[in-house]
């Protein structure tokens, strides 16, 4: 039995390892796409080339990669009004662990409404529409519907555009206006002319996700790989925050005292109890000293 | 374009039917007082209460924990959900972050949450094909011409579900096993094997027509399916816990079988 689970491996284009002499467990050499990372790329190479090899098999032109350093920044804090942000925090505030708190972060921001999965819809427009401008108006006018149920809630939104404010923030803006300047494909540029268009279609304003969208499809990353790196890029900002606020501690944290509204409170039901029984009494019954 | 009136309206204020907790004096769950209109309820059924805002019968109660028993409670840590459990035991980490990833992973494709909801979406559809009288063979086809597969029929690694057995006799003894969509499962499952020999029915067919007669939505299914694998994923974190750290099927370097570009020497590209 052992002996045939032995032939069973995991098939890798990406990662190779070879062992030390002393132990087939332990690895010498590690190479990624057949370059060596500790032996040559650690002294050579810049984060940006290797995160670009890891979903690329090849090296990434000077553009692509100011491209990929640009979004990662761009994305790398969402703000502490971030949902996403929110859930790292709230972990921090009650004293939960770290990695939870970047669970969190995940969950929340994996979602079709500013999350990775409105990323992934938002490339998938993208893949489907390319530059054509008809193609856009057809898919943003009778959105493509999933006529099987599935774990995910349904957008409610154009993916890429804001449902709030009237105007296309200063910020996002700019972004688009840095991203195409550095041309390394033709869907930036092709948004930045085409955006007040597209705005007015679905009457709502372009999002910075819909920036990310574009320039991800600029750098020819599938909607699948859009999804993980967005994921990926925006917890910096969650790991931050979460950490600030951990040391602020949970009373300097909102909380919302009064802001919650029962719709149906049924009010004071200790009356349900055949015979009134004074809790506190009971409590300080059974107190054991 | 729209500004933001409903987060102004939502700004600091949040109406709900749901609950709250009121300090030091109670707590009100969906509109009841948790401590003296709930207090003599099971685990199981606060949790449909919470999913559904229903109350359902004892047997109906029963017969729903008697699913999450049957159906999935497997303690094998080589089942991928509980596989992340494993090793979340072999890397000792914590149990909450070991049974929080296991059941994420667990709304998975080929098993999971994702054939739940299908699977019960695909019934109640079915059953407005037959409602309007339409041919459901046809139906069945433009689903597999679609998709390729049928959630609820067919299954990986395993022809042959061994859940079926019990949890039919489970059924019966309940009273619950003569509804209209565990018929309607059966008779897509006949009308498959006429058009193409197959597959047969899998629990995610079954499970779904059973809880479907027992008047859930689909996403109220998918949601009461959500905790009912962590039964089994304790076993497996428990276990790797147990053993020496990072014993759990562990991979030598060779392991990796390398099918990328051979060893080349770093060169960043000109342009």
């Amino acid at each position: 039995m052992a002996a045939k689970n032995r032939k069973e491996t995991i098939k890798s284009t990406l990662w190779y390892e070879q062992a030390t002499e002393d132990s087939p467990f332990v690895a010498d050499v590690c190479r990624l796409r057949g370059y060596d990372v500790y032996g040559d790329m650690l002294a050579n190479a810049s984060w940006f080339d290797y995160l670009y090899l890891l979903f690329f098999d090849a090296s990434p032109t000077k553009q692509q990669k100011k491209l990929l350093e640009a979004i990662s920044i761009a994305l790398a804090n969402p703000g502490p009004r971030d949902p996403s942000v929110r859930a790292a925090m709230n972990g921090a505030v009650g004293g939960s662990g770290n990695a939870a708190c970047l669970m969190a972060a995940l969950a929340v921001g994996a979602g079709v409404a500013g999350g990775g999965r409105e990323l992934l819809l938002a490339m998938s427009y993208w893949q489907r529409c390319g530059v054509q401008l008809e193609r856009w108006f057809a898919v943003l006018r009778d959105p493509p519907q999933e006529e099987r149920a599935d774990v995910w809630p349904t957008p409610l939104n154009a993916p890429g555009f804001s449902p709030q404010g009237s105007h296309c923030p200063l910020r996002v803006r700019q972004t688009l206006d840095y991203f195409a300047s550095l041309e390394v494909g033709s869907h930036l540029s092709w948004l930045q002319q085409q955006r007040r268009v597209l705005e007015s279609t679905v009457d709502a304003p372009l999002s910075l996700l819909g920036v990310i969208a574009a320039a991800f499809t600029d750098l020819e990353l599938k909607p699948e790989q859009g999804e993980m790196l967005y994921l990926l890029l925006r917890l910096p900002g969650a790991a931050a925050h979460a950490m600030e606020q951990r040391v602020f501690g949970w009373l300097s944290y909102p909380f919302w005292r009064d802001g919650l509204e029962l719709t149906n409170d049924p009010g004071d039901r200790s009356n349900l109890v055949k015979e009134a029984v004074d809790e506190a009494a009971v409590v300080d019954e059974f107190v054991i000293e | 374009m729209a500004n933001s009136p409903l987060l102004e309206e939502f700004e600091d204020r949040l109406l709900t039917s749901m609950g709250a907790w009121f300090q030091g004096e109670r707590v009100v769950f969906r509109g009841k007082d948790l401590f003296h209109e709930l207090n003599e309820n099971s685990w199981m059924s606060i949790l449909l209460f919470g999913i559904t805002g229903r109350e359902f019968s004892e047997n109906q109660l029963a017969f729903f924990e008697r699913i999450w028993t049957l159906c999935a409670s497997y303690p094998e840590p080589r089942i991928w959900n509980n596989r992340v459990a494993a090793l979340a035991g072999t890397a000792r980490t914590t149990a909450s972050l070991a049974i929080g990833a296991a059941t994420a992973i667990s709304e998975a494709t080929i098993y999971g949450r994702r054939p739940d909801i299908r699977a019960i979406d695909f019934l109640f559809r079915a059953k407005d094909v037959k409602d309007r009288n339409e041919s459901l063979a046809q139906f069945i086809r433009a689903e597999y011409q679609k998709h390729g597969v049928i959630a609820g029929y067919g299954r990986p690694i395993s022809e042959k579900d061994e859940r079926l057995a019990p949890i039919i006799r489970m059924a019966k003894q309940f009273g619950c096993y003569n509804g209209d969509y565990v018929k309607l499962a059966y008779e897509i499952e006949r009308t498959i094997v006429a058009l193409q020999g197959g597959p047969k029915m899998n629990i995610a067919g079954l499970g779904s027509a059973l809880i479907a007669d027992q008047g859930l939505s689909a996403e109220e299914f998918y949601r009461f399916m959500v905790l009912s694998f962590s039964a089994g994923m304790f076993p497996c974190y428990i276990d790797a816990l147990e053993k020496p750290e990072g014993s759990f099927f562990p991979l030598r370097c060779s392991r990796i079988k390398y099918l990328g570009k051979p060893p080349r020497k770093w060169q960043e590209t000109p342009v």
